[in-house]
C-alpha cells in the first residue's frame, strides 16, 4: 500500500471536496444509515440491560487503564508461560522494526494480514514493503482498499466510500497483479464480488506461512488474544500459518476472560448490528500440532501513555473500535473518513488522533473542531466515552496555543461586550441603529454563513429595551 | 410563581420576540416574570470553542445574577444545557463556583420543562391553526432529555396539526462556531434538515432554540422554500383572541 494520509489538507478543506462529491455522499448515506438502523434495533431489544452493559464496559476499561502497568506485566508473563514471545514497542518505528525482523527470521517474503487498526496506525505495510516483504490484506474491504491503492475511510468498513461498481472495476484491474485474477465477465452483484475475493484469497491463505494480526482484546490473566471478524478470513490467518505476529495497542487489555462477557455482547451489536459475532477467534501462546507454532506479541505504545496522562482525554483509550460513533455522526456521514487525515476517522478519530500525534500540525489542530457537538456519538458509545467533553477539552488546548489571532480577537471582543449588561445593551443599540446596513453577503469568515444561509434581520429593539418599556407599562 | 427569565444573548439581540412570547405566556398562566438586568450570556460560545476562562467568568456572572431565583426559565435548550451540564465542569471540585452551581442548576429550566414539570401544565390554552413540525434540537434531546414534553405541549394546542419530521433526531448542523469553522459540512447538514422539513408538509418548523432555527430558517429562506420557522414559545403564546404580539 503506497497511498498515505500525508498531504491531506486540514478537515474544513478536505471536507469541502467530500461534501461536493455526490457519489461519495450517496454511498456514505446509504451505508451509515443501514448499519445505524441495524444497531438501533439490536440495542433496543436489550432494553435496560444495554445501559448496564455500557457502564460495566466503561468500568472494566477504566479500571484496566488505571492499573495498566500491573496488567501489562501480567499479560507478558502469561503469554510467555504459554509459549509466546513478547516485544515492547515505544513507537511506530520500533514496532515496524520488530515486525520486519521477525518476518525476516522466518525467511518468508510474503505475509497475510488480518485487518488491524494498530498496523494501519504504524503503516506497517509500507515498512514491510521497504524491506522487500509483501503484506497481503485478507479482509474483504481492506483487500479492496489495498488493490485500489486507496486509503481506508472507516474503522470497520474501510471501503465504505466505494460503491459496488467501483469495486468491480478495482477487482478486474488489479487482482491479477496480486495473485489469482478476477473471473472474466465479473458483475457487480455482491455475491459475485465476494466469490471473486474468496477464490483470490483462498490461494493466498494456503500458500502463506506467516501471518500478522492485531487483536480486539488481550486477556491479562490467561495471555489470550481475541479477534472478532465477520468473514472468516481472520480465522484462516490465525490458524493456517506457521508463524503469527500480533501487533496490539497496550490499551487493548482486559483483566480476565470473564470480562469478555460484556464486550462480546456490546461490540458486535455496536459495530455490525449483530447479536453475536460471526467469527470470534481466541489464541493463547502456542499448542504443539495445532495452529501457528511460533507466536509473537508486539505491544505498542505509540503515544498511548501520553494520552493516559491526560485526565480528561484518557477516556478515548477505552475505545473498542466498534465505529458506532462514525455510523451515527452527521459530520462523518457527509465527509467520509479520508477528510480526517488519519486511520482513525469520525468522532473517535477527532479525539484520538490529535492525542496520539500531538497537535503541532494544522491537520491535527482542526480535528477537535470537526464536530457540531451534537452528542450522538456519546449516546451510542458502548463504553460511554464522552466524546464531546474531550473535543471541547482539546479545543481548549488549541485555543491556548499560538496562532488563531483573528478568532482570539473576536472572542476577546465578545468577552468585553458580554462581560457587562451595559456594554451588551450599548452594542444592541448600535446593531439596531445599523440594522439596515447589514449586507446580504458577509466578508471573511462570516462569509461561511452567508454563502448558503440568509441572515436573520436585526430587530429595531432588543428584548431588554422592550422589557424596560413593558415594566413601565408602555408596551 | 415568580419566575426569572434568562433571555440569552442571542435571543435578546436577534430574537426579542421569543422573550416577549415567554413573558406573555407565563403572565397569561398567572405567573410573575422578572428580568434580572445584570444578565448577559451563558458563555456557551466561548466554552464550546475552547475559551474556558471567559466562559468561567460568564458562568460566575450568571450565578451571581440568578442565585436567588426560585426558578429560572431559559428559552434556549442549548443555553439551559450549558448551565446544567457544563457549568459543573468549569469550576474545580470544591470551588465556590461549583458549590453555587450545584445549588442553582436544578432550578434552571428550559421553557417546556418549566411548563410541564414545574407548573404542571400541558394545555396552555393556545390556538395555532397551522401544520407544525417539531425539530428536537441536539441539546434539548440529548443533554436536557426533554423527551415528550414539547410534543405534549404542541398536541394540546387547538387548531395545530403536528406532522412528522423525517430524520428528526439528526443535528441540523449549526453547532455554534462550527457553522463558521466548517461552513461546508454545516451547510450540507442544514440542507438535509431543510429538505426534511419541507417534505414533512409543515407550514411551520418549531424548536426550543432560536440558534438552530436561525440556521435552518436561514437555509429555508435562501432556498425560497416558503416554510417558516418559529420558536415554540411563539406557538404556545398564541391564542384565539390574539396573536401573542398584537
Amino acid at each position: 500500500m503506497s497511498a498515505t494520509f500525508l498531504g491531506i489538507p486540514p478537515f474544513p478543506e478536505a471536507a469541502r471536496a467530500a461534501v461536493n462529491d455526490s457519489r461519495l455522499r450517496h454511498n456514505l448515506r446509504k451505508a451509515t444509515h443501514t448499519i445505524r438502523d441495524k444497531r438501533g434495533a439490536v440495542v433496543t431489544e436489550l432494553e435496560e440491560d444495554w445501559e448496564r452493559l455500557r457502564s460495566e464496559g466503561a468500568a472494566i476499561k477504566s479500571h484496566t487503564l488505571r492499573h495498566l502497568d500491573h496488567y501489562l506485566e501480567q499479560l507478558e508473563a502469561a503469554v510467555e508461560r504459554a509459549g509466546g514471545h513478547v516485544h515492547w514497542a515505544a513507537d511506530a518505528a520500533e514496532a515496524n522494526a520488530i515486525v520486519t525482523r521477525l518476518v525476516r527470521e522466518t525467511g518468508e517474503t510474503d505475509v497475510v494480514k488480518v485487518k488491524s487498526m494498530a498496523t494501519q496506525e504504524i503503516e506497517l505495510n509500507d515498512a514491510l514493503a521497504e524491506a522487500g516483504i509483501t503484506a497481503y490484506e485478507t479482509d474483504l474491504a481492506e483487500l479492496i482498499v489495498q488493490l485500489g491503492d486507496d486509503l481506508p475511510s472507516h474503522i470497520l468498513v474501510p471501503a465504505i466510500h466505494l460503491g459496488r461498481s467501483q469495486i468491480r472495476e478495482i477487482f478486474l484491474d488489479q487482482m491479477a497483479e496480486w495473485g489469482v485474477a478476477a473471473p472474466e465477465g465479473l458483475t457487480d452483484d455482491p455475491r459475485a464480488l465476494a466469490e471473486a475475493a474468496r477464490v483470490h484469497l483462498r490461494e493466498r491463505f494456503l500458500r502463506t506461512r506467516t501471518a500478522i494480526s492485531g487483536a480486539n482484546f488481550a486477556v491479562a490473566d490467561s495471555g489470550t488474544l481475541v479477534v472478532l471478524e465477520s468473514e472468516g478470513n481472520g480465522r484462516m490467518c490465525l490458524t493456517l500459518p506457521e508463524t503469527l505476529i500480533s501487533v496490539v495497542g497496550i490499551e487493548k487489555i482486559v483483566p480476565t476472560w470473564a470480562d469478555l462477557e460484556v464486550f462480546l455482547q456490546t461490540l458486535p451489536r455496536s459495530s455490525t448490528g449483530e447479536r453475536m459475532n460471526p467469527y470470534t477467534s481466541t489464541w493463547t501462546g502456542v499448542t504443539p500440532g495445532d495452529g501457528p507454532q511460533e507466536f509473537h506479541l508486539v505491544l505498542l505504545d505509540n503515544g498511548r501513555t501520553d494520552v493516559l496522562a491526560d485526565t480528561v482525554g484518557r477516556q478515548a483509550l477505552r475505545c473498542i473500535r466498534c465505529s458506532a460513533c462514525l455510523n451515527t455522526c452527521p459530520v462523518y456521514e457527509r465527509t467520509g473518513g479520508h477528510a480526517y487525515g488519519s486511520v482513525y476517522p469520525g468522532p473517535i478519530g477527532a479525539i484520538l488522533t490529535p492525542q496520539l500525534r500531538g497537535m503541532s500540525s494544522e491537520v491535527d489542530e482542526a480535528l477537535p473542531y470537526a464536530s457540531s457537538l451534537c452528542g450522538a456519538c456519546y449516546e451510542v458509545c458502548p463504553v460511554a466515552i464522552d466524546i464531546p467533553e474531550v473535543l471541547v477539552h482539546l479545543r481548549e488546548e488549541v485555543a491556548s496555543g499560538p496562532g488563531h489571532l483573528g478568532e482570539k480577537a473576536v472572542m476577546k471582543g465578545a468577552e468585553a461586550v458580554l462581560g457587562s449588561s451595559h456594554a451588551l445593551a450599548a452594542a444592541q443599540r448600535a446593531a439596531g441603529a445599523a440594522r439596515n446596513l447589514v449586507p446580504r453577503h458577509l466578508p471573511g469568515m462570516a462569509g461561511a454563513w452567508t454563502d448558503t444561509r440568509d441572515l436573520p434581520g436585526v430587530p429595531a429593539e432588543s428584548f431588554r429595551q422592550w422589557w424596560n418599556k413593558h415594566e413601565k407599562g408602555q408596551s | 410563581m415568580r419566575i426569572a427569565l434568562f433571555i440569552t444573548c442571542v435571543n435578546d439581540t436577534l430574537f426579542p420576540d421569543t422573550g416577549r412570547h415567554v413573558v406573555r405566556l407565563l403572565e397569561r398562566l398567572g405567573h410573575e416574570v422578572v428580568f434580572p438586568e445584570g444578565q448577559t450570556c451563558c458563555g456557551q460560545m466561548h466554552y464550546n470553542t475552547g475559551y474556558r476562562r471567559p466562559a468561567a467568568k460568564l458562568a460566575v456572572r450568571f450565578v451571581r445574577t440568578f442565585e436567588d431565583a426560585d426558578a429560572v426559565v431559559v428559552p434556549s435548550g442549548s443555553c439551559a444545557a450549558m448551565i446544567r451540564d457544563n457549568y459543573p465542569r468549569l469550576g474545580g471540585s470544591g470551588s465556590r463556583l461549583s458549590r453555587k452551581v450545584a445549588g442553582l442548576a436544578p432550578r434552571v429550566y428550559d421553557l417546556t420543562e418549566l411548563l410541564v414539570d414545574v407548573l404542571g401544565v400541558t394545555d396552555v390554552g393556545a390556538y395555532y391553526p397551522h401544520k407544525v413540525a417539531y425539530h428536537p434540537t441536539c441539546h434539548g434531546l440529548r443533554m436536557l432529555g426533554l423527551g415528550d414534553r414539547p410534543y405534549a405541549l404542541l398536541r394540546a394546542v387547538r387548531g395545530l396539526e403536528l406532522v412528522e419530521l423525517a430524520g428528526a433526531t439528526e443535528c441540523c448542523g449549526f453547532g455554534g462556531t462550527f457553522a463558521l469553522k466548517n461552513g461546508d459540512v454545516s451547510s450540507a447538514m442544514g440542507a438535509d434538515k431543510a429538505r426534511h422539513a419541507v417534505e414533512s408538509g409543515a407550514e411551520v418548523l418549531c424548536a426550543v432554540d432560536n440558534s438552530c432555527l436561525m440556521h435552518i430558517g436561514g437555509t429555508l429562506s435562501r432556498q425560497r422554500s416558503g416554510l417558516r420557522v418559529a420558536h415554540i414559545a411563539e406557538i404556545l403564546a398564541s391564542t384565539e383572541k390574539e396573536d401573542a404580539l398584537r
